[in-house]
């Protein structure tokens, strides 16, 4: 675990591996540090930012040094399931690269149980770890300029759903009629990180 | 709402804190301005305010209130007679306040007493341009709510507007990245040229392109968290200096990050203003 300066009131904690990412960002959480204004996951990293001044980065690092990153606090996480349309424009393809029949792709999709790694790229965008070896498919040459919203689609080792059009270079193999991000609902963002997620298919 | 000029947006101090849902923290570029035009009418600090770009803005008042208007130094007419920026004005109904174009910086905030209040979204009534949350980028024809005015307006001695320098000088703090280059401080210091692809999101610039050290160079960075201030280098070599509305993670290098006190600054600083970073670790 590497600490790297992120500006006077925050840093960025590098970790080995995404599963000690996640436990760095529980065990962060799970504190509720009062000085902590934002803890920002990524594939490999947390972004811990304070209140300017208030010198709880020096509180953070004891914190986070302290843990067991091997058990970490399981928080409060949500299980949520998300109903499937297992028709994306590159379910064949992706069945194809897999060595698998399109059918055995929603299998091993609707079969594994997601863990929200972190967010990014759009409000409400998940970066769900949890994707069976096969589907651990590379991005795709050309990204489209136009993903629906709704599209459920799957990159190296992650698997997510577009809240909303965009560009995008996932390989799409279904669609959910869920909204992802909802800027006026109680809760904005249906993923949070360290939630669960399931996909079930209606097709 | 008569002209919003060529844009004006809803802006209050934004939604800091939701990075984790992907959600960007927004508000207004220019805080210090925004903070003392809703005291000049007796606002809260946070009150929602207009952030109106490169001036143009006219609208007309519907109901009494008090307004100051302050940031970038412009002319304020009201009904047609010049007024000063950075004072209360007083506009009875039916009266025209009118922004020129500012002499040097790019954004104006517009401060009524009782606040913009537009409903939230997120705990902020500030338009995301990035996200497109928030109320959308303002109209003609459209009319504004303002709340209830909460308290007096704050007597000032005279204000002279900010003068924004088409040179800028930028503390930056480097790290986390700053390995992913060769003598990173020397190579950042520039000078930079603030290119017109500029908007809330980031400042982009041009200028002599960051080269990344032999054994970075064609390396993939997983997507990690940004803050406002990150100084991102893509593959171009040419930075981009993250603003409030900037995505919440991205997948290349942050050389270095600028102190938040310069944050106002370089959201008034035009298209041609050359800027150059002094780096610190």
């Amino acid at each position: 675990m590497r600490w790297l300066p992120y500006g006077p009131d925050a840093t960025l904690i590098e970790c080995s591996s995404l599963e000690e990412a996640g436990a760095v960002r529980a065990v962060v959480a799970a504190a509720g540090l009062p000085e902590v204004t934002e803890i920002v996951p990524g594939a490999r990293t947390v972004l811990v930012a304070v209140a300017p001044g208030s010198g709880g980065l020096a509180e953070v690092r004891s914190l986070v040094e302290a843990a067991d990153l091997d058990h970490p606090p399981a928080g409060h996480p949500r299980e949520i399931t998300l109903d499937v349309h297992y028709d994306g424009a590159d379910l064949d393809e992706v069945a194809r690269t897999a060595g698998l029949s399109p059918a055995e792709v929603v299998d091993l999709h609707t079969g594994a149980e997601y863990t929200v790694a972190f967010t990014g790229f759009a409000p409400g965008f998940g970066y769900l770890t949890g994707l069976p070896e096969p589907l651990r498919q590379s991005r795709l040459d050309s990204p489209r300029t136009k993903v629906p919203a709704g599209s459920v689609g799957l990159a190296g080792e992650f698997t997510g759903v577009y809240p909303r059009s965009s560009p995008g270079g996932w390989r799409l193999i279904g669609h959910t009629e869920t909204v992802l991000f909802d800027p006026r609902a109680d809760r904005p963002a249906l993923l949070s990180p360290g939630d669960k997620v399931r996909f079930r298919s209606l097709s | 709402m008569l002209d919003p000029g060529p844009s004006a947006l809803v802006q209050d101090l934004g939604r800091p804190g939701l990075a984790h849902l992907g959600v960007p923290p927004s508000g207004a570029l220019d805080v210090p301005a925004l903070r003392l035009a809703n005291r000049l009418v007796g606002n809260p600090e946070s009150a929602a305010g207009v952030e109106a770009l490169l001036g143009g803005l006219r609208v007309r008042a519907a109901a009494s209130c008090t307004v100051a208007v302050t940031g970038a130094p412009v002319p304020v007419l009201v009904d047609g007679r010049p007024m000063g920026s950075h004072v209360p004005l007083h506009l009875r109904t039916g009266q025209t306040l009118a922004l020129g174009n500012p002499a040097t910086g790019l954004r104006c905030y517009l401060a009524v007493s009782g606040g913009i209040a537009v409903e939230p979204e997120l705990r902020s009534r500030s338009r995301d341009v990035l996200s497109e949350i928030g109320p959308p980028p303002l109209a003609a024809g459209d009319v504004l709510p303002v709340g209830p005015p909460a308290g007096v307006p704050e007597g000032a001695d005279v204000l002279a507007p900010p003068v924004f320098p088409g040179e800028l000088s930028i503390p930056v703090h480097l790290g986390p990245r700053d390995d992913w280059f060769d003598d990173a401080a020397a190579q950042l210091a520039g000078p930079w040229t603030v290119t017109p692809e500029s908007n809330r999101v980031g400042l982009r610039l041009d200028g002599p392109a960051l080269r990344r050290s032999v054994d970075r160079g064609g390396a993939e960075l997983p997507s990690e968290g940004i803050l406002t201030g990150a100084v991102q280098v893509p593959p171009s070599g040419l930075p981009v200096v993250f603003l409030a509305d900037h995505p919440s993670t991205g997948g290349y290098p942050v050389l270095g990050v600028v102190r938040a006190k310069s944050l106002a600054a370089l959201g008034q600083a035009r298209p041609g203003t050359k800027l150059r970073f002094r780096s610190s670790t």
